[in-house]
C-alpha cells in the first residue's frame, strides 16, 4: 500500500497505522504522541496528540475524512495522503490539545524529576502556547504512597493510562488502575497497596510526564547533569534483559532505565533489581557513551563525539586559509586551466 | 601580485631609510606641529572626572554580585533546578538539591531546595545568564558595587549559600517596604 504524509511516499504493509508510517519515514512529520506505545498493545488514542488530517481516504474512496483523525489507532489505506506537521488545521488542533493536557498539570518542571526527558515539555515547546487562558484552580491530589521505589505524582499525571498497560501486559497481577471518573479520574492502587512486582519499575520509563519518576533518584541529580552510558550485565530474572542505560555523576551511578529510542519508547524492559538494587559500577559492563537527539537537553556538557585537534597555521592561515577550506571552496566542476592550477597550487591566485 | 604581498588592511607601508636634510634635523617644523595638538586638546571636552566629588552614571544594565533571594514570607525561592547551572557558560555554579522536610516550610517555597549552591567567582563572569535562565526568580545579579573582594585563598572565591543567599532582615524589609505601599 502507498501512503503520502505531507508530501513524502512510503510503501507499507496492510494493517499499518498512519503513526507508523509517518515514524518509517521519520523527520518533521513524524505526529509527537503521549499515549501511544508501539511496544504495548492496545496502546493510543486516548491523548489526541497525534491528529492529522486526511485530505483522501483511498484511491477506492478518495473523498477527505471529515475530522482530524488520531494517526495512532487510525490504518493505513491505499493512496491515502495524509498532512501532518504541513496543515495548520493539525497544528491548530495540537496546539488545543496541548493547551488541554496542561490545563491541569502543576507546570513544576524546576521541581520534576521527569524535566529534560518529558514528553509533555517537548510538546509544550513545539506546539503550546508560552500563556496560560485558565484561571480556575488546578485539580489536585493528596500524595499517595505506592510503594519504596516509585513515586507518584498524581498532579502531573495525563492519564494515558500507559502505565496500567504495563502491569496488565508485563505483569500477572495488576494492583493500580485508574480509579473514578471524568475529572477526578486519577492512577492509584487500591487501598494503598504497594506495588511490588519484578518488572513494576518499567512504569517509570513508559510515563511520559513525571507523574511516575523514580525514588531512588528522587531530586538527586538533574537529568543533563549525568552522563548517560549503555551497560550490561547478566541478569538472573527471567525476562529482563539486562540492557540499561546507566545515568552517572562522576564514579557514581544515581540512576538505572531502560535503553529509550529517539521517541522515547524503552527497547527492552527491564527488573526492578537491575533498576532499583545494582547502583554499584562493578556490577555493570559499561559499553559507551550512549547517545541522544541532537538538541536534546541531554546532551548538554557531554562530549560523546571525539574533537579533532586543530592546529592554526596563523601565517598561511590568514593569507590562504586553512588546506581543508580551500579544497572546500575550489569547484570541481569548473575545473581551472593548468596555468591557473599552477598558480592555485602556490597559492598565489 | 602573490597574495603574501597584498596588504590585506590597505595600510601596509614600505619603510624608507631616506636621510634627512638639515633643515629636517632642525624639527622646527615638527615641534610646532607637536604643540599645535597640545594646545588643540586643551580646548577638546575632558574625558576624565574629579572622582569621589563626581561620580558616573551607573549603567541600567550593570550587573554586580549575586543574591539568592527570599519572598515576602522569608522563604528562599531557589529550588535546585539547574537551569542556571546549565545555562552557565563559565560552569562556574554548582547545586545539590534536597527534599524539604515537612517542618521547614517556612525555609524553602518549593517541595526541594539547594542544600549546596556554590559559585566559583574566579569562574563567573558576570554575564547575567544566570538570572536570565531563573524560572523561580531566585537569583539576582545586583547592583552592588563590590563585586568579589579580594583574598588570599582560591576558596575564599567559591561563594557558599551563607554569602549568597539575602539576609533575612532584608526580606523582612522588602515585605514591609511592599506592605506600606
Amino acid at each position: 500500500m502507498k501512503v503520502t504524509i505531507d508530501g513524502q511516499e512510503i510503501e507499507v504493509e496492510a494493517g499499518t497505522t498512519i503513526l507508523q508510517a509517518a515514524r518509517m519515514i521519520g523527520g518533521e512529520s513524524v505526529p509527537p504522541a503521549m499515549c501511544y506505545y508501539s511496544k504495548l498493545k492496545g496502546s493510543g488514542g486516548k491523548c489526541r496528540c497525534c491528529l492529522v488530517e486526511v485530505a483522501k481516504g483511498s484511491d477506492a474512496d478518495p473523498r477527505p475524512m471529515p475530522k482530524l483523525m488520531a494517526s495512532c489507532v487510525t490504518g493505513c489505506m491505499d493512496g491515502m495522503e495524509v498532512n501532518s506537521k504541513q496543515s495548520d488545521r493539525v497544528r491548530e488542533a495540537r496546539q488545543s490539545v496541548t493547551e488541554f493536557l496542561l490545563i491541569n498539570h502543576p507546570l513544576d518542571c524546576p521541581v520534576c524529576d521527569q524535566a529534560g526527558e518529558c514528553d509533555l515539555q517537548d510538546l509544550s515547546f513545539e506546539h503550546g502556547k508560552s500563556k496560560t487562558r485558565f484561571i480556575e484552580e488546578k485539580r489536585t491530589f493528596e500524595p499517595e504512597d505506592i510503594g519504596p521505589n516509585i513515586q507518584l505524582h498524581m498532579n502531573r499525571c495525563i492519564l494515558c493510562q500507559r502505565c496500567v498497560q504495563v502491569a496488565d501486559q508485563l505483569t500477572d497481577n495488576r494492583v493500580h488502575g485508574v480509579m473514578d471518573r471524568g475529572d477526578h479520574a486519577n492512577i492509584s492502587t487500591c487501598i494503598s497497596k504497594a506495588i511490588d512486582n519484578e518488572f513494576s519499575g518499567n512504569m517509570i520509563d513508559v510515563c511520559p510526564v513525571g507523574a511516575l519518576t523514580d525514588k531512588t533518584f528522587r531530586f538527586k541529580s538533574r537529568v543533563w547533569f549525568n552522563k548517560p552510558y549503555n551497560a550490561h550485565r547478566e541478569c538472573t530474572t527471567p525476562g529482563c534483559c539486562g540492557k540499561t542505560t546507566v545515568w552517572m555523576f562522576g564514579d557514581e551511578i544515581q540512576r538505572v532505565t531502560g535503553r529509550k529510542d529517539v521517541y522515547h519508547e524503552v527497547e527492552e524492559f527491564i527488573c526492578n533489581s537491575c533498576r532499583f538494587e545494582h547502583k554499584d559500577p562493578s556490577d555493570w559492563v559499561i559499553e559507551g557513551p550512549r547517545e541522544f537527539d541532537k538538541d536534546s537537553v541531554i546532551n548538554q556538557n557531554n562530549y560523546t563525539q571525539k574533537l579533532d585537534t586543530v592546529h592554526i597555521a596563523t601565517e598561511e592561515g590568514i593569507l590562504k586559509g586553512r588546506e581543508q577550506d580551500r579544497k572546500k571552496i575550489s569547484m570541481p566542476a569548473i575545473p581551472l586551466d593548468k596555468e591557473q592550477e599552477e598558480i592555485f597550487k602556490k597559492g598565489n591566485l | 601580485m602573490s597574495i603574501e604581498t597584498i596588504s590585506l588592511s590597505g595600510r601596509k607601508k614600505v619603510v624608507s631609510n631616506k636621510e634627512m636634510t638639515f633643515f629636517e634635523r632642525m624639527y622646527l617644523i615638527a615641534i610646532v606641529k607637536g604643540l599645535m595638538i597640545t594646545i588643540k586638546h586643551l580646548f577638546t571636552r575632558k574625558v576624565t572626572i574629579q572622582y569621589p566629588e563626581q561620580v558616573r552614571e551607573m549603567s541600567p544594565v550593570y550587573r554586580g554580585q549575586h543574591q539568592l533571594k527570599r519572598d515576602e514570607q522569608g522563604r528562599e525561592n531557589c529550588t535546585a533546578c539547574g537551569l542556571c547551572a546549565l545555562s552557565c557558560p563559565a560552569e562556574a555554579i554548582t547545586m545539590k538539591a534536597e527534599e524539604r522536610k515537612p517542618d521547614e516550610k517556612h525555609l524553602y517555597r518549593e517541595e526541594k531546595y539547594a542544600s549546596i549552591y556554590e559559585i566559583n567567582m574566579l569562574r563567573c563572569i558576570f554575564c547575567g545568564l544566570c538570572e536570565e535562565a531563573c524560572p523561580k526568580d531566585a537569583i539576582y545579579l545586583t547592583t552592588s558595587k563590590v563585586l568579589v573582594p579580594s583574598s588570599y585563598e582560591r576558596e575564599d572565591f567559591i561563594f557558599g549559600k551563607d554569602r549568597l543567599v539575602m539576609p533575612l532582615d532584608i526580606a523582612m524589609q522588602n515585605a514591609q517596604l511592599k506592605n506600606a505601599n
